[in-house]
């Protein structure tokens, strides 16, 4: 039976009536429009769908839509804000650490969670805290440049501030 | 003005990315059509068995689902899965989209349901009924050529596909006679799965008005498919219009035409409306390619002082159930460079291709290159060791000059340009080779299991000259100066993240004098990218790119005519530099593009006989395959208590040409060593005895994570290719077919002090605690 489901997605409310088994990345992808969150395996392994979900990085694929109930829901296409892209979007583009980009957005947000949560320290730190991410293109390396430039960027913000 | 500095060179930030770091590219996936229904396939759980019964009546009664299909049902309107490898005496099943009557390989698809919402569809599979009568399974290629064995297709009366001899160089038997020693060895190469993180998928619309049909696919070959889809579901060419949209990677995996892509046509056209398929992980691992599964038996013909006179080797390739696009071409790519960088002046190469109950085997990255790369490249270090020799100046000694390019091997191949010791002298130097050997002499004298690796390789790429391809080997190209001044980009190529919008815009800009922000690349729909021949082995920018030069000079020609008369002079008084022409000498008057443009737009003062507009198309046809070459060196730490292998240095020379874009270079290589980290450490495709998969996710499928990837030191030489005007040489494979062998080298010449010689890949911790109990039991 279809039930209730009401969620901040990117800041926007939503409110759908849907079955309790749709999981949140369907949810997202094919009931919010939102078709940034990529599926790369259905089983919480590549996490090409990986969203924030109350701030934490989350695999949309491992849990159902109705559990994300409530909750504030952040996808990549979400991050930049006033058209003014994330420190870490900012990173990947600048240090080519994408190719196909199909892990990209489950990368990028994965690696949001890691400077908030400051795991970004060094590139040991960096690789550690993306082993929950696959990606088959890059061979990593320039994603961790990537995201060691946005922890730059973020450390010059901070000195700034 | 442009910036003055050439385009060409620079590593530029990629134009691609915008779209994709916001989540707003468009894969397949993510198309959204008006009264799409969902297509999910019901794939069988043996590997090897007859067909029983399908029911289908509960499937069908579930609400939602419009259509539920049998083999039977629709293999007459879906024709046959093609292969386009020219093999001789080639023994092929007969490939229908769905199994008929027995399916062979577990993920072979049997049935599909069609349904409104892609959740029903995988409800109604579900509740489809077959009775499966299981059959003798054949999973050891080994066994299944010999008399006797249960057979994968009885129909064929024999496993073996063909075989495949080739001698080149001089008279092998004498070369053997010749020799001091005879020196054998065995190499698996194991199979692998090449894991594109986006999966496959297709979407197919059909206008029964106009009788044309539109598929989208996660392909690396929109031409193909629209040159081969035709043949099997009744659509004309010129009504088929193919679009490859963002395509989540390929690695050759998508370098294909799947039974899916003909099934979701034909399911579009029959229910009159669009359906779109999208393959999961487990289908992907299942019924997706895999790669390599060769098996080799080498025999080398040696002098005293490490002279290598001949080789021999006789290869069984496991091809899997069925021929894909390629699949019995890949083992005799191994054959044509067996003899890698060096003068081996006889070659013997006996090929036998096996069917086994299996998903294909067919090109994954590399395809054939690294297998032929690991054999040789393992093998000289096996010469080196067993004849006491260096093991650098073995390669070395074995090297053509550089003066002696174009250089023909025993293989028969010419390679177009080379400075093999160039490449090596320099990574060399940067791995601080002698530094690293005394690091391994100390790490030996302390007890710990230290290796140096070296690999050095050259590869075939910009493929090909037609003759030598299955199915025209040129590339198409189209550029078009826009009455704006703008420039439109076209190419037949269809890149899947390799970046030539970024690397073709810097190309364009460059020769047309042009911001690069003036120019758009254009690529992966047969509607607007007219003919080519895609993405693979190497060739986007060496041939693809070249086809785009064609045009630009075929259009600034055409302009200087415009322009002369323009200019009230003749062509050959008319200049063009940086986006601008002009006569010194005859006029101050300078005219830029935009200008000219205009004016072969407007036509209203054109010259007589001159065709209003400025555009041209290109057909490139290479007259050679191109040859980069490199090498790699890998330094290791053998953890003795686990097994565990850790990179600790990794360097590689690469030498692809001149360089377009050098940070998309640095990708491509650092892509490449990322999958043979993979392959030699961690990744094996793995069946049971019964055929079953057990490598069916990412969670039995090891593939490499960012914490496994050491820092890389990478380097580059610049020999140009004599055989295009830009001289490229292609790079997208070099990483993949260099690395292999180096990283095995170095974990051998770790356990070299434990005697342990030999190690099949991966060479997991299991596997390598394993060998060092033994050998440690053993001298205890």
């Amino acid at each position: 039976m279809p039930i209730p489901v009401r969620l901040r997605v990117n800041n926007t409310p939503r409110e759908h009536t849907i079955e309790p088994r749709v999981l949140l990345v369907h949810y997202l992808r094919d009931h919010c429009n939102l078709t940034g969150t990529h599926v790369g395996c259905e089983t919480g392994i590549c996490g090409a769908c990986t969203v924030l979900v109350d701030g934490k990085a989350v695999k949309s694929c491992t849990v159902f839509a109705v559990q994300a109930d409530g909750s504030d829901v952040t996808t990549i296409e979400g991050l930049a804000t006033n058209g003014h892209l994330h420190p870490v979007q900012q990173g990947f583009w600048d240090r080519h650490g994408l190719q196909c980009g199909y892990c990209t957005p489950g990368m990028i947000m994965a690696s949001v969670h890691l400077l908030a949560t400051g795991a970004a320290g060094s590139r040991e730190a960096i690789a550690e805290g993306l082993r929950g991410n696959l990606c088959r293109c890059t061979g990593y390396s320039h994603i961790i440049d990537a995201v060691q430039n946005a922890q730059q960027a973020a450390n010059a913000e901070v000195a700034r501030a | 003005m442009p910036d003055q500095t050439p385009y060409i060179g620079r590593a530029m930030k990629r134009v691609e990315d915008p779209r994709l770091i916001k989540g707003i590219g468009t894969y397949v996936d993510d198309l959204r059509l008006p009264g799409l229904l969902h297509a999910c396939i019901l794939r069988s759980p043996y590997a090897h068995a007859r067909i029983q019964r399908i029911d289908t009546t509960a499937a069908k009664a579930i609400p939602g689902v419009v259509g539920v299909f049998t083999g039977p049902e629709v293999n007459d309107s879906c024709g046959l899965v093609p292969c386009a490898a020219a093999i001789p005496d080639l023994k092929a099943p007969k490939h229908t989209v769905l199994a008929s009557d027995r399916v062979y390989f577990v993920g072979h698809a049997v049935a599909v349901a069609v349904a409104s919402d892609p959740y029903i569809a995988r409800d109604a599979i579900d509740a489809i009924d077959v009775d499966y009568d299981p059959l003798p399974v054949v999973v050891n290629p080994e066994e299944a050529v010999k008399e006797g064995t249960p057979l994968t297709h009885p129909d064929l009366g024999t496993n073996v596909a063909f075989t495949h001899s080739v001698a080149g160089g001089s008279n092998i038997d004498d070369a053997f006679k010749r020799a001091d020693r005879v020196i054998k060895h065995r190499l698996y190469h194991q199979r692998l799965t090449p894991m594109p993180i986006e999966p496959r998928g297709a979407v197919a619309s059909y206008h029964a008005g106009e009788g044309t049909l539109t598929l989208w696919s996660s392909t690396q070959i929109p031409h193909l498919l629209r040159t081969l889809l035709p043949g099997m579901i009744g659509v004309a060419e010129n009504k088929l219009r193919i679009v490859a949209p963002e395509v989540g990677g390929g690695f050759g995996a998508k370098l294909n035409v799947y039974a899916e892509e003909a099934l979701v046509s034909h399911l579009a056209m029959r229910l009159n409306a669009p359906v779109k398929w999208i393959e999961s992980r487990r289908e992907n691992a299942a019924s997706t390619i895999h790669g390599r599964d060769q098996i080799g038996e080498y025999e080398i013909a040696v002098k005293n002082d490490g002279t290598i006179l001949g080789i021999k080797s006789r290869t069984i390739a496991d091809l899997g159930a069925y021929n894909q696009l390629l699949t019995p071409m890949v083992p005799t790519l191994t054959g044509l460079v067996l003899t890698g960088c060096y003068r081996i002046p006889a070659v013997k190469i006996d090929i036998v291709g096996v069917y086994t109950n299996k998903m294909s085997t067919d090109a994954y990255r590399g395809a054939g290159r690294p297998e032929a790369t690991y054999l040789i490249e393992r093998l000289m270090d096996v010469i080196a060791r067993e004849m006491g020799v260096d093991r650098l100046e073995l390669r070395l000694k074995h090297f053509p000059a550089p003066t002696e390019f174009p250089f023909a091997t025993s293989c028969g191949l010419t390679y177009d340009s080379g400075n093999y010791q160039g490449a090596l002298t320099k990574a060399k130097q940067l791995a601080g080779w002698d530094q690293l050997l005394k690091e391994r002499a100390a790490a030996r004298a302390a007890g710990r299991l230290f290796g140096v690796g070296v690999s050095t390789y050259v590869e075939i790429c910009a493929m090909g000259p037609s003759a030598a391809m299955p199915a025209g080997g040129w590339e198409w190209g189209c550029v078009r100066m826009e009455i704006s001044g703008k420039v439109t980009v076209i190419t037949g190529v269809s890149p899947h993240g390799q970046g030539q919008e970024t690397s073709f815009a810097q190309i364009a800009a460059d020769r047309l004098g042009v911001p690069i922000e003036d120019v758009v690349v254009l690529h992966g729909d047969t509607n607007v990218a007219h003919y080519g021949r895609d993405t693979y082995g190497s060739r986007g920018t060496a041939v693809g790119g070249t086809a785009i030069v064609m045009c630009i000079d075929k259009i600034v020609a055409k302009a200087k005519a415009l322009a002369a008369h323009l200019l009230e002079t003749t062509a050959d008084h008319v200049e063009f530099a940086n986006g601008t022409f002009s006569s010194p000498g005859v006029t101050n008057r300078e005219i830029p593009w935009a200008e000219l443009a205009g004016a072969a737009y407007i036509a209203k003062s054109l010259p007589a006989g001159f065709e209003p507009g400025l555009e041209a198309s290109s057909f490139f046809e290479p007259s050679n395959f191109t040859f980069p070459f490199g090498t790699h060196i890998c330094a290791v730490d053998v953890d003795r208590d686990t097994g565990h292998v850790a990179i600790k240095k990794y360097i590689a020379v690469d030498d692809c040409g001149p360089q377009i874009n050098p940070l998309l270079v640095e990708g491509q290589v650092q892509g490449g060593i990322a999958h043979s980290i993979g392959q030699v450490l961690f990744e094996q495709t793995v069946y049971d005895e019964n055929g079953q998969l057990l490598t069916g996710e990412f969670m039995d499928y090891a593939m490499p994570r960012a914490s496994d990837i050491p820092e890389y030191v990478l380097g580059h030489t610049v020999t140009p290719s004599p055989v295009n005007p830009l001289g490229v040489k292609g790079v997208g494979e070099a990483g993949t077919i260099g690395s292999t062998p180096a990283i095995a080298n170095a974990v051998l010449d770790a356990l070299e002090p434990l005697g342990i010689t030999h190690l099949d890949l991966p060479m997991t911790p299991e596997r390598v605690w394993q060998a060092i109990k033994t050998r440690t039991a053993a001298t205890v």
